[in-house]
């Protein structure tokens, strides 16, 4: 099988989360999370790397990566933007504030800015509901974001983006 | 010099985090130094206290004093006055909204008072990321009972006679759950915690572990000796960084200490918990979705029976509870099934956690006794509706339940209770909506939810519920006709009776009780192309009153699309065409001038 994307050094790195392991099939999900955090998303070619190591179908690896939403085959912007859909939230305006983030930025939900800086999604609840409604960049939250307070947040990021 | 040790708790939850409270334990430090308390006062890092509204909050023992919207600027001015001169910071005491008056004392505040906290216990009390707080607390000590005292069967019976029910939303009796598992056959067992919260908007399991995980240790611990298990496992989101770093912290600790590991208190028992991480699928949270996911494949939920407690992980059998349920094993073995059963109504005994959310004034976590009612909650507990508004409805329940209404306000809630109205206890979100709020649009909310978080694997759910939404989403556009409605009643019909799992029969939930109490509202949306609320974009329209209109130009500069028009102190137009009902002119304007019709 051709790998012919990944760094060598990065190949490593994969290998040995899989062995640290065990190789095991039963530990694929935390296998998935360790080589999300190594790559930032989980190409094609890292997914046949893994279904090598731990001796199951590609076929099955990838099932189990479509099937939840943490995990990603495209590789997410500079500052990922989640914004928070969860009830509460949704409740207090989320939309109206996803809304203004397509506008702005000019992408939708799942897509990255064609400068790699941003990408925009939606999240399930974070469990800060007081606080509604929730953006997070990155590890950052913002609390009580309304749509007049979006161009702060995408200016404190990139200072240069005109909105 | 101050008179007492004084302990400053200040609320390192994840809310609470994200507005600065770590910023205000290094400010709190740094004021301390200045005034040469340092050794005389304590500064601990603790769970939720709940009220997470008028958050960050730093209470000061032992006076209970409750400081709210505390931020770091406010920490060398709250030194001086309460540690150094001993008096209470007005300033940033909670005022109580009805009367104004600054409460001082934490147990007079409304919010707290209707609230019993029994799995909630030490959240906000304890630093979770240290042991020796939660053994000062009882901590272990209905371990050390168990093992000591009691067989496995004496245990058992406690948690069957004190009536405790699955807290993660089926309100299976937890000990009858026990006792299946004891009884099945098998050369090893398995422990399991629940801990993938995926109603959106519930986060008690989150702040429990965040604030008091030695308690799930303790009672999962407490499980494996009843039921002859040698193997716990925690599957949590990995959504919840902080939960995961307490609770791993939590999990050494008790290994050094000999409550985890080999011949635990010198009993001969032997138990150890490991963590499987979740990765964003609401499913797992079904039993045998969540054991199909920690054997790392695909969270498909499959036919019960078999039941967990039969052939669960690796074919073994299993006990799956949730976070809230095990947090009150610990105090049900202390203090007696009797005791337990003094709180809460017969038929569901004890306490339910609540996540207040939604358009109320007091959002926060609330443990409430079985067979309050939701006035009370809603009302007394969270303050009434924000901004003077008018309530509509609760959702209880989450994505699987539904709402209710006025005339339930009166209603105890329990599970019974709850089924009976139409919705459901589930995991303990509870959304508040308010006169803005459109039903249809709530409904087609927790459909997108459904449809999204569908696993795919049985047809009703997969198809009927994209059908489903398909339907709202064209009553809400304007595009329904009145035989939707009864589509939309016999289609979710069809799903509930013939999908697999809960997801899939709880999933029209949303639909059916809105149905059931605001036909109204869809009656209006189809028959007269209106939306009573205004929230549905597409049959709201935007208009301004020229004779309210003193031609600010406040409106037309804050248009994103230049549609409205008109010249300085001279009424604005807003031409329907180019407008994108962003609503933008309606927040600005001060003058009440733009209408919606």
């Amino acid at each position: 099988m051709a790998i012919v994307k990944i760094p060598q050094q990065k190949l490593e790195a994969l290998t040995q989360i899989c062995r640290s392991h065990h190789n095991q099939a039963g530990e694929l999900i935390n296998v998935l999370h360790a080589a999300q955090q190594l790559f930032g998303y989980l190409p094609a070619e890292v997914q046949e790397v893994i279904a090598n190591e731990l001796n199951i179908s590609l076929a099955k690896v990838y099932g189990v990566v479509t099937f939840y939403s943490f995990f990603t085959m495209l590789p997410k912007g500079e500052h990922p933007i989640s914004v928070c859909m969860g009830t509460a939230c949704y409740v207090r305006g989320a939309e109206k504030v996803l809304d203004e983030f397509r506008r702005l930025l000019k992408i939708n939900i799942g897509e990255t800015t064609p400068d790699g800086r941003f990408s925009l999604s939606c999240l399930r609840c974070v469990g800060a509901c007081g606080l509604a409604p929730v953006v997070m960049v990155g590890d950052r939250v913002f609390g009580r974001v309304s749509p007049d307070k979006v161009p702060d947040i995408i200016h404190e990021f990139a200072p240069e983006y005109t909105v | 010099m101050p008179p007492t040790n004084y302990h400053l708790l200040v609320c390192a939850g994840t809310g609470c985090r994200a507005s600065q409270s770590e910023a205000i334990v290094q400010a709190l430090h740094e004021a301390l130094e200045h005034h040469g308390l340092l050794s005389h006062v304590q500064v601990v890092r603790t769970g939720c206290f709940g009220f997470c509204e008028q958050g960050p909050v730093v209470k000061v023992m032992p006076d209970n004093t409750f400081y709210v919207q505390v931020s770091p600027l406010d920490a060398e001015e709250l030194v001086a006055e309460h540690l150094v001169k001993g008096r209470r910071l007005r300033r940033l005491l909670y005022a109580d909204p009805l009367t104004g008056h600054a409460i001082g004392d934490a147990s007079d505040m409304a919010f707290y008072k209707k609230q019993i906290r029994v799995a909630l216990r030490n959240c906000g009390f304890i630093n979770p990321e240290n042991i020796n707080e939660y053994i000062a607390r009882d901590g272990y000590a209905a371990l050390a009972r168990v093992l000591g005292e009691l067989t496995p069967e004496d245990t058992i019976a406690i948690i069957k006679e004190s009536g405790l029910r699955g807290r993660g939303g089926g309100g299976f009796p937890t000990g009858l759950k026990w006792e299946l598992t004891r009884k099945a056959a098998g050369t090893q067992k398995f422990v399991v915690c629940n801990a993938d919260e995926g109603d959106p908007g519930a986060f008690m399991d989150r702040s429990i572990l965040e604030g008091d995980p030695h308690s799930v240790i303790e009672a999962m611990a407490i499980n494996a000796y009843c039921t002859g298990a040698s193997a716990g496992l925690v599957y949590i989101r990995a959504e919840y960084p902080l939960a995961i770093k307490r609770l791993r912290h939590a999990l050494e600790q008790a290994r050094e200490y000999g409550l985890l590991g080999e011949n635990i208190l010198n009993a001969g028992f032997n138990f150890d918990i490991s963590i499987r991480y979740g990765a964003g699928a609401f499913v797992c949270g079904e039993e045998t979705a969540l054991i199909h996911s920690m054997e790392g494949g695909r969270g498909e939920p499959t036919v019960k029976p078999p039941f967990p407690s039969e052939s669960g992980y690796q074919g073994m059998p299993t006990n799956v509870n949730n976070v809230e349920t095990y947090a009150n094993i610990p105090i049900i073995v202390l203090k007696g099934a009797q005791w337990f059963r003094g709180i809460g109504t017969p038929s569901s005994p004890g306490t339910k956690v609540f996540a207040l959310a939604g358009k109320v004034n007091n959002v926060g976590l609330i443990e409430v006794p079985m067979g309050i009612t939701l006035r009370e909650v809603i009302f007394d507990i969270g303050g009434g509706i924000k901004d003077g508004k008018k309530f509509k409805a609760v959702q209880t329940g989450g994505p699987s339940g539904g709402c209710l209404t006025e005339k339930h306000l009166d209603v105890p809630i329990d599970y019974d209770n709850l089924l009976a109205a139409g919705s459901m206890m589930g995991s303990g979100g509870m959304i508040v909506m308010d006169e803005d709020d459109c039903m249809v649009a709530v409904a087609k909310f927790y459909l997108e939810f459904t449809v999204e978080e569908s696993c795919g694997k049985c047809a009703p759910c997969r198809i009927g519920n994209k059908r489903l939404h398909e339907m709202l989403e064209k009553i809400t556009s304007g595009h329904g006709v009145p035989e939707d409605l009864n589509r939309l009643r016999s289609l979710a019909q069809v799903i509930k009776d013939t999908s697999l799992c809960g997801l899939g029969q709880t999933s029209p939930n949303p639909v059916l009780s809105t149905l059931a109490h605001f036909e109204h509202e869809y009656q209006a949306h189809v028959n007269e192309g209106r939306c009573p609320a205004h929230r549905c974009k597409d049959l709201v329209h935007y208009v301004i009153d020229a004779e309210s209109c003193i031609g600010c130009t406040l409106c037309a500069r804050a248009c994103p699309v230049d549609a409205i028009a008109g010249d300085k102190k001279q009424p604005h137009v807003i031409d329907a065409e180019k407008c994108i009902r962003c609503g933008a002119c309606l927040e600005k304007c001060k003058f009440g001038a733009v209408l919606l019709t």
